[in-house]
């Protein structure tokens, strides 16, 4: 603070409770209606605040689901959720750090062709791509599968990068004391440079996570087997219900059960998001 | 920048790529190679025969009132929720950098969103904006008298859907411009203040053009996600209705291909919609070597 302006503080203060009663009141809105029972949501001005059946509704919506997404419990969404996005997270860090590492620590032929074929991939989002690349998984008979919902999505420009610029940081010196004492390449990687990347390895987990848990278009095309849904995606069947309303207060229980994972991981490990988040877009 | 130290070995190094490059090639370079080949045919219904057309999909396309259409929802939807986001985000930002108490929880509340999923986003205020019930609707037609209905109306949907885009990506914003102002020179800020410039004045010839590389990155961010990562939102609430009113070019790529079957054009809109990222991404990283600078 510069100079003492009591106006200034109020506006301030005033801009961001704003702010924070922007983003929090849709969250604030789904909490309540998920807590009423679906009656008390058919008729304008809807409650404001809790009602009695949250643990009901929480719990119809675990074990049975709602019946617009034909009786798939919503734990079922929820750990193909998870697996969908611990996969894509391991899998990403994992060829990521390998290809980054081959890339730095070695000389070959085709090196930075290789480097170029992975920089491509940040310029082919799946959106752009959706029909041929539907028909490679298809072909390869991935529909319907936990490797389709993985496999496709684990090339990672950015994590090769990001550790691509690590390594570059990493003293040279560690290379030669290493040969010195006749650690080869593989030794050297396990025992040098992964425990260096722990910190950076740890960031990424949480912004991959969040990408791996947040897909939607890739697991909307891939499965139609409904006990392979994932719950951000199959929400949508519970809003685009066709010529009927919404089951407007399962529909916004779910909305909460799916954000809640990655927003804990959000809160729980702020720090280390922040890095993450700067970093990985350097 | 290059190691001067490195490990010799002929078959590691093939190894230890190999993963990465054949996800890229099986999943990324082949079906968009395949997408530029399909953009040059045209297919029969049954996919039993096609024939190579040259530049008539494309002709098609350009020529088609509604692709056009497109182009301009895209356009005002990709402007107004890159401008909404980012002025807001940047209003908290320059006030979290103020306050000193309860800073942390301030932030702590404001970065949240950036983990809810852009689906959920839609769904959320999809909720809140619903004609019959939602509370947004609720009060604009008890307080203003004004009709809400994103049903019928396709302004209206196309405000909904940048209203839930932009409030995703706040979060995201407002740590990118709060890690820009808190590198802004403490003793710039004071030189500026003995000579006797207002906060507002020091905020618009000093904080903010030094802020130019921050603004002018998060610019094309925004831009390549509300072009592509809103997908979900449009997807899971509008559909791109009524009547095509939101229907932004990648979701008509997918209504096209896969509600449409019309692969020749779907193909040669994924072609156009890559040119369109291979020009994003230049721009990024033409800035990346040489920052935006005064």
């Amino acid at each position: 603070m510069v100079e003492n302006r009591p106006w200034l503080g109020v506006v301030t203060h005033a801009t961001l409770i704003l702010g924070v009663a922007f983003l929090c009141f849709p969250v604030w809105m789904a909490l309540v209606a998920s807590t009423h029972p679906g009656e008390a949501l058919s008729r304008s001005p809807i409650p404001l605040w809790f009602g009695d059946q949250g643990w009901e509704n929480y719990a119809q919506l675990l074990t049975e689901g709602s019946p617009a997404v034909g009786g798939v419990a919503l734990s079922t969404m929820l750990w193909n959720s998870f697996i969908m996005a611990i996969g894509i997270t391991v899998g990403k860090i994992a060829i990521s750090l390998i290809s980054a590492y081959a890339i730095v620590y070695f000389r070959f032929p085709f090196r930075m062709l290789f480097f170029w074929l992975i920089f491509i991939t940040l310029m082919l989002p799946v959106e752009v791509r959706i029909l041929p690349t539907y028909d490679v998984v298809a072909s390869l008979g991935m529909l319907n599968s936990y490797s389709g919902l993985i496999i496709p999505l684990i090339a990672s420009a950015t994590a090769t990068f990001l550790f691509r610029q690590f390594f570059l940081t990493i003293p040279d010196e560690l290379v030669e004391a290493a040969r010195i004492d006749r650690a080869g390449p593989i030794r050297f990687f396990w025992d040098i440079l992964l425990p260096l990347s722990k910190t950076n390895i740890a960031a990424l987990f949480i912004i991959l996570f969040i990408y791996g848990w947040n897909q939607y278009l890739w697991p909307f095309l891939i499965t139609t087997d409904q006990d392979l849904y994932t719950i951000v995606m199959g929400i949508q069947r519970m809003v685009n219900v066709g010529e009927g309303l919404p089951i407007w207060h399962l529909t916004m229980g779910t909305a909460i059960l799916a954000m809640v994972p990655p927003v804990i991981v959000v809160l729980a490990m702020q720090r280390l998001f922040v890095k993450g988040l700067v970093e990985s877009e350097k | 920048m290059e190691k001067r130290v490195f490990f010799r070995n002929w078959w590691l190094p093939y190894a230890l790529v190999a993963p990465q490059i054949i996800v890229t090639l099986v999943f990324f370079i082949w079906p968009a190679y395949q997408a530029l080949e399909m953009s040059f045919f045209i297919e029969d219904a049954f996919g039993f025969s096609r024939n190579f057309v040259g530049f008539e999909n494309f002709i098609r396309l350009f020529s088609d009132p509604g692709y056009l259409r497109s182009f301009w929802t895209t356009l005002v939807f990709g402007l107004a929720v890159t401008f909404l986001s980012m002025s807001m985000a940047l209003a908290l930002a320059v006030a979290a950098n103020r306050v000193v108490r309860s800073a942390t929880t301030y932030r702590t509340f404001l970065i949240w969103p950036y983990a809810v999923a852009p689906a959920l986003a839609g769904v959320l205020w999809f909720f809140m904006m619903n004609p019959s019930l939602g509370i947004v609707a609720y009060m604009l037609e008890s307080i203003w008298g004004y009709d809400w209905n994103h049903y019928i109306n396709g302004n209206q949907a196309l405000m909904m859907v940048i209203i839930a885009a932009a409030w995703k990506q706040i979060s995201y914003n407002f740590l990118f411009f709060l890690a820009g102002l808190q590198s802004v020179p403490k003793s710039m800020i004071e030189a500026a203040a003995i000579d006797g410039a207002s906060p507002t004045r020091r905020f618009w010839t000093i904080v903010f053009p030094l802020l130019s590389p921050t603004t002018f990155f998060l610019l094309v961010v925004n831009l390549v996600y509300a072009f592509f990562d809103t997908f979900a939102i449009i997807h899971a609430t509008t559909s791109g209705g009524p009547a095509d009113a939101t229907s932004i070019l990648v979701y008509r790529v997918y209504s096209t291909g896969f509600v449409g079957q019309d692969y020749g054009s779907s193909a040669a809109q994924s072609v156009v919609l890559m040119a369109l990222v291979i020009g994003l991404t230049f721009v990024q990283f033409r800035y990346i070597e040489r920052r935006v600078q005064y």
